[in-house]
């Protein structure tokens, strides 16, 4: 492996840079089109982000609206699976993902003592394909027949024989998020093996770093597979193959091996940068240092290594022999073990320190406890013979949202809260940000924990009506569902004040406890930094 | 300066390489599929084509039962049932069943059935001698059949397996056949009208 032990001068990261060697930041429009300043980059992910985070919200909104009460009243049926169709998409490709990579744009280059990203320019294309992306799937809800409507896993037939003409801007439109997140990833991986400064040994990376390098291997490896898939799709459709049509010879139940291959990692993809980030802001409001670090790293590798062998407990209910299911369950069950320790490390890292209680580090403990609750549900789904009756429930909608929702969106915010004032220099408004946290808290668990019950209990997912029983739970679930999209808005108000520059200026290291080369730096970090890199020791 | 953006170059056209590589991984999953559920059997999948029955012994200590269902694709007009709704049977020995279909439709429809068993472990010891649903099948509007299907159980079939059940599906395949002459069906029997 390559160490990063020559020293770099400025022009090395400038390459291909416009030549901004007095820090003169350019204005307007062109800089945030032209720039290859990772912070730029960065704010510009994290802005679509938020603001593709508010869109889905808005779809979910819908969803909750309908569901509000049993029989059909505000949304036909085919409306309705377009919400949760796009709902989805939105959410996993739209804001988790960019908000993700905005993350790393920003951070993994102050992390590891690098000037900027690898490969500046690609940096820029990857972002700017990004809006057309969505802008293509959004514009396919306005064409005749409505847009996707057969769920985010599109799974074949529903995608290929039973679908709108709109599935081809579907496609093309995943074909250029996966484009731009495979550009992602081979710049965070350039990146952090060719441009460590001097001293930052593999097993010296924060772990975030840590946790993205290896998330983009997860990239690179899946991404592609999904592009196959949804490319199988367009031409099932349109041009007569029939991969996934028995009476050509192919098999609709492929189509979900496939996807899942993409799928089940697609979930760590979703989830190892969260790891990492809760691993940086539990020690420093701990005020220790992060228990097991090397097991943390072992941990994230397991478990991305396992994801490539479980994917087949999407599908117990596919007729699967009875050796397969236990194949996958016992595989899928294994994966607890490294997640485990990963939950067992930040408990043991709270323990006996000396625990402040700041944004951060609510949104860090939150995630501790929520994403634990979703991945025991997780853990109950895996078990074949259960999954018979929770398969396509509610059930199955409050496991994936409390690790997505609560784990990796609480995760996101978190590490918004906690570099927020050095991207700014200023400390954002606590106030604002404690009613968020508190608000977002309870009504994320008024919203997603009764859909446990109405799962067991039998309430299908993706139906726009469901059975008297289930009324009351609904309302609840609905109420929630209202009360945590209107609490994003308080986020929404906190973040223009802090673009603003609102409030007292810190200091560089931001938080007491707070350790790593990202702190050593100015607050507001500069627009170029580290131009000669740090040596760590 | 150079040797950095060479060392990157270097690192990214490796990592184009592996994207590539796993979009053609992505492809190379429907072979594989393919051959791992023909080894394995598992998706219920029988051959596609005839197998020989010769001298096979008939295991007279044993009783399958075998359960045949039939269904129609969405959109498919075709009548499509099984004459013979469940037979028992010795592994080795060779059996005939028979479907009957019909074309109520106004048009001419070329149909292929599509089989599939359950347990689908079962698929790999049915054996057919004949099937309907190795070829297509024309009708022309109107006209009924009377389609054969061939078939004994190996007798190496996996003792815990007492009774299967196989499906078939009719798909409509008019817009892809083969250029086939309704007239050439070799089940079909007679025009209704004209047949009485």
């Amino acid at each position: 492996m390559s160490k990063a032990t020559d020293v770099m001068t400025p022009d090395d990261a400038a390459h291909g840079h416009d030549e901004h060697h007095d820090h003169h930041i350019p204005k307007g429009i062109t800089r945030w089109l032209f720039t290859t300043n990772h912070k730029d980059i960065g704010t510009l992910y994290l802005w679509f982000a938020f603001i593709m985070f508010l869109v889905g919200g808005a779809m979910a909104m819908v969803i909750r609206a309908e569901l509000f009460q049993p029989g059909l009243q505000i949304v036909d049926p085919n409306f309705f699976n377009q919400m949760t169709t796009v709902h989805g998409l939105i959410m996993v490709f739209g804001a988790v993902m960019p908000a993700f990579t905005g993350l790393a744009n920003w951070l993994v280059p102050m992390m590891i003592g690098a000037p900027d990203m690898a490969l500046p320019r690609m940096n820029n294309w990857s972002f700017w394909i990004l809006p057309f992306a969505f802008l293509i799937l959004l514009s396919s809800l306005f064409v005749e027949g409505g847009g996707p409507a057969f769920g985010w896993t599109f799974y074949a037939p529903l995608s290929t024989t039973y679908s709108g003409d709109s599935t081809a801007l579907f496609v093309f439109s995943v074909h250029i998020m996966g484009i731009s997140s495979i550009m992602g990833a081979i710049n965070v991986i350039v990146t952090i093996f060719n441009m460590r400064a001097p001293g930052m040994t593999w097993m010296k990376m924060p772990l975030f770093v840590w946790t993205w390098l290896i998330t983009a291997f997860l990239l690179i490896a899946v991404m592609p597979v999904l592009a196959g898939a949804v490319t199988m799709v367009l031409t099932d459709k349109f041009f007569g193959t029939s991969f996934f049509d028995a009476a050509g010879g192919g098999d609709p139940v492929m189509f979900q091996h496939i996807f899942w291959f993409f799928g089940h990692p697609e979930v760590y993809i979703m989830i190892l940068p969260a790891f990492g980030i809760i691993s940086h802001i539990v020690p420093t409001f701990a005020r220790k240092r992060l228990f097991g670090y090397a097991s943390m790293v072992y941990a994230t590798a397991s478990i991305a290594l396992l994801s490539f062998i479980v994917w087949a407990h999407h599908m117990f209910t596919t007729g699967m022999p009875l050796f397969a299911e236990m194949f996958f369950m016992f595989a899928t069950m294994l994966i607890s073990v490294p997640t485990g320790v990963k939950v067992f490390n930040w408990v043991a890292t709270m323990w006996r320190g000396s625990l402040s209680f700041e944004v951060p580090m609510l949104f860090a403990i939150a995630f501790i406890v929520l994403f634990t609750i979703g991945g025991l549900s997780g853990l109950m789904l895996a078990i074949t013979p259960v999954d018979f009756q929770y398969h396509d429930t509610y059930f199955v909608v409050a496991h994936f949202h409390y690790v997505l929702v609560t784990g990796a969106i609480f995760s996101i915010m978190a590490a918004v809260y906690y570099w927020l004032p050095k991207w700014t220099g200023k400390m954002f408004d606590v106030t604002l940000a404690k009613w968020h946290f508190w608000c977002s808290l309870i009504s994320v668990n008024l919203l997603f924990f009764p859909m446990h019950f109405v799962g067991l209990a039998g309430m299908p997912r993706r139906i726009p009506d469901y059975s008297l029983q289930f009324a009351d739970f609904n309302q609840w679930i609905s109420i929630g569902g209202f009360a945590f999209g209107l609490s994003q808005f308080i986020f929404l108000a906190l973040l223009i004040k802090a673009c603003k520059k609102e409030g007292e200026p810190v200091s560089d290291q931001v938080w007491e406890g707070a350790e790593g080369l990202e702190w050593e730096i100015p607050s507001p970090a500069p627009y170029h930094t580290f131009e000669t890199p740090p040596v760590v020791k | 300066m150079t040797q950095k953006n060479n060392q990157n170059r270097n690192m990214v056209l490796k990592l184009v390489v592996i994207v590539i590589g796993m979009f053609g991984f992505g492809f190379a999953l429907v072979p594989l599929y393919d051959v791992f559920c023909d080894i394995t059997g598992i998706n219920g999948k029988t051959r596609n084509s005839a197998a020989a029955y010769e001298a096979v012994e008939i295991d007279e200590s044993r009783e399958i039962t075998v359960e045949f269902i039939t269904r129609t694709n969405t959109g498919m007009p075709w009548e499509f049932r099984a004459e013979t709704k469940r037979v028992k049977v010795h592994p080795g020995e060779l059996n005939t069943v028979s479907f009957y279909v019909r074309n109520p439709a106004s048009g001419n429809i070329v149909a292929q059935a599509i089989p599939s068993v359950s347990p689908g472990l079962a698929a790999l010891y049915l054996n057919k001698t004949e099937c309907f649903c190795f070829n297509q099948q024309p009708l022309s509007a109107g006209q009924e059949a009377y389609m054969p299907m061939q078939f004994y159980v190996d007798p190496q079939l996996p003792e815990d397996i007492h009774y299967f059940t196989v499906q078939y599906t009719l798909y409509d395949v008019t817009a892809r056949a083969d250029d086939l002459d309704t007239q050439a069906n070799p089940f079909m029997t007679q025009q209704p009208e004209s047949g009485k």
